[in-house]
């Protein structure tokens, strides 16, 4: 589903964020990101994203060479990942309902189909009541879960979490866990980092850890 | 089909909706699109309606021939008798110098000055119509009539139109220098409008490019507003326009009507007001589109 190939990248200014990176995830599969701050992970999942291009490796997600896509071909490839942001990139300027229909308006959907599903991807994360208010009064957490909601509500195939539980307590991040866990069920690929201990010891499956750039053995 | 008619639909109210939060500045900037563009269009509304005043007096040429004054009557019958029987006349009348100076004094209310006069001034005169509309043969037709005994002055009235008509080629010349002048501005004013929604939107573009938005898709919502935007001015200007030269009109019938005429300034027909309106659409989408090139690829998701 998803195959790093020795990446490397090397921002300007000559920071190198990754180092030599390989590594392959099966269609399916649940993969915990882990790492201290500044080890890389949200690098990693924006060359996923095509958000960053690699200075030298190869990128393939879906059957797809990301790290030379044509910038035209770019945003099909965006539609089939849910992308879950350390700083959520809500706009609130519209309600918490009209956020998680954008990804529908843009893909074109017909309008009475999305607004179905908006509303079953706000259930999903338990925020259909407050699908009507502005998402500035929600809570961190609600507005991680807002993020979710969004990010799942075109069915994508793969899902990317920056730090879905960074800034939230305890409980809030065991419950995201659990919505996360739920997709797994489903079949959906997903990617999640953390450099939350807590969340790392409840979490069963593979773990890719990342130190200074380089993926630990 | 369908969802591509739905989609283009929910952009236009999108872009209705935006003009509406701003309402303020969204009039100004439609007003000031709209008097940029009725400058030369209502000039050039105004030129063409002189225009075709003059084509028409071109039209029916005229040639008043204005007799001696020491010419006696048997000369005024033979010049008279001659000119009917010219080859190249349609119609003589005859305005004797009694008469001329009557008409004179009811028509420019002069006539305390004409009264103090000891004598006429005014000659015995020839008004013909020629046959020909050629304005080189009817230039020769003067010669011809200039050189005739006991003619002093020969004038051909098409000559004036002629004159007119050089006048306003130049003047047309003009107000197609001010609308492409004009035209610029209003390019001008769009760039700058939409520049400054890209900016404010900048949070909602940047997301739309992380889910999959398509540059079409973003860009699409800009060149809405920028066509409309045009579009709004372009009609402020028909507006304008039509009801400048209505009020104008009023005037002058006032004015025509004292020398006899029923001269008339056309309002903007089908024809010139769609080219107004379509240009005025088309210069606002180009504003917008190269706005949005300019500035939509500085927006990258980091």
């Amino acid at each position: 589903m998803i195959q790093f190939s020795q990446i490397c990248k090397r921002y300007p200014g000559g920071y190198e964020a990754l180092k030599n990176v390989s590594f392959e995830i099966a269609e399916g599969e649940m993969i915990f990101l882990t790492g201290h701050s500044g080890a890389g992970k949200s690098t990693l999942l924006k060359l996923i994203a095509a958000i960053e291009r690699p200075s030298s490796g190869s990128i393939v997600v879906k059957g797809q060479n990301v790290s030379s896509i044509q910038s035209g071909a770019l945003p099909y490839l965006r539609r089939n990942l849910g992308l879950i942001f350390q700083d959520h990139k809500i706009l609130f300027d519209r309600s918490v309902f009209d956020n998680v229909m954008l990804p529908l308006r843009i893909c074109g959907f017909d309008h009475r189909e999305s607004a179905k599903r908006v509303q079953a991807a706000l259930d999903k994360v338990g925020l259909l009541k407050r699908q009507k208010n502005n998402p500035i009064g929600l809570s961190g957490g609600e507005q991680q879960r807002l993020c979710i909601a969004r990010a799942i509500v075109n069915r994508p195939s793969i899902l990317l979490a920056d730090e879905p539980t960074g800034n939230l307590d305890k409980d809030y991040a065991s419950d995201i866990m659990g919505i996360f866990k739920s997709f797994h069920q489903v079949g959906v690929t997903l990617l999640i980092s953390s450099h939350d201990e807590n969340v790392l010891r409840q979490f069963k499956g593979r773990v890719l850890a990342l130190k200074n750039g380089e993926l630990c053995p | 089909m369908k969802n591509w008619l739905v989609s283009h639909t929910h952009v236009l109210l999108f872009t209705l909706r935006r003009f509406l939060t701003t309402p303020l500045s969204s009039l100004l900037n439609i007003l000031v699109i709209g008097i940029a563009l009725s400058l030369p269009a209502g000039m050039y509304l105004m030129l063409k309606s002189v225009q075709s005043l003059a084509e028409q007096a071109v039209g029916t040429p005229q040639i008043s021939i204005f007799l001696s004054m020491d010419a006696s009557n048997d000369e005024v019958a033979h010049i008279g008798k001659q000119l009917k029987q010219h080859a190249s006349i349609n119609q003589v009348k005859f305005v004797p110098r009694d008469q001329a100076l009557e008409q004179l004094k009811q028509t420019t209310g002069l006539a305390d000055v004409i009264g103090g006069l000891a004598q006429n001034p005014l000659p015995d005169a020839y008004v013909t119509y020629p046959k020909i509309s050629d304005a080189q043969a009817l230039e020769g037709l003067r010669d011809e009539f200039k050189k005739w005994p006991k003619i002093e002055y020969v004038q051909l009235d098409s000559a004036w139109a002629r004159k007119l008509g050089a006048m306003l080629k130049f003047g047309l010349l003009a107000v197609l220098i001010l609308a492409v002048l004009l035209s610029f501005a209003l390019i001008a004013i769009t760039f700058n409008t939409i520049r400054l929604q890209i900016l404010t939107q900048r949070e909602e573009i940047e997301v739309s490019k992380l889910i999959g938005a398509t540059n079409a898709f973003i860009r699409r919502p800009f060149l809405y507003f920028g066509l409309l935007q045009g579009l709004l001015g372009g009609a402020t200007a028909w507006f304008i326009i039509t009801i400048s030269l209505r009020l104008l009109n009023n005037s002058l019938s006032e004015l025509t009507h004292l020398y006899a005429s029923s001269f008339t300034l056309h309002l903007p027909s089908i024809g010139d007001s769609s080219i107004l309106l379509l240009l005025s659409a088309y210069l606002g989408w180009l504003g917008a589109w190269l706005s949005v090139a300019q500035h939509l690829w500085q927006i990258e998701p980091r």
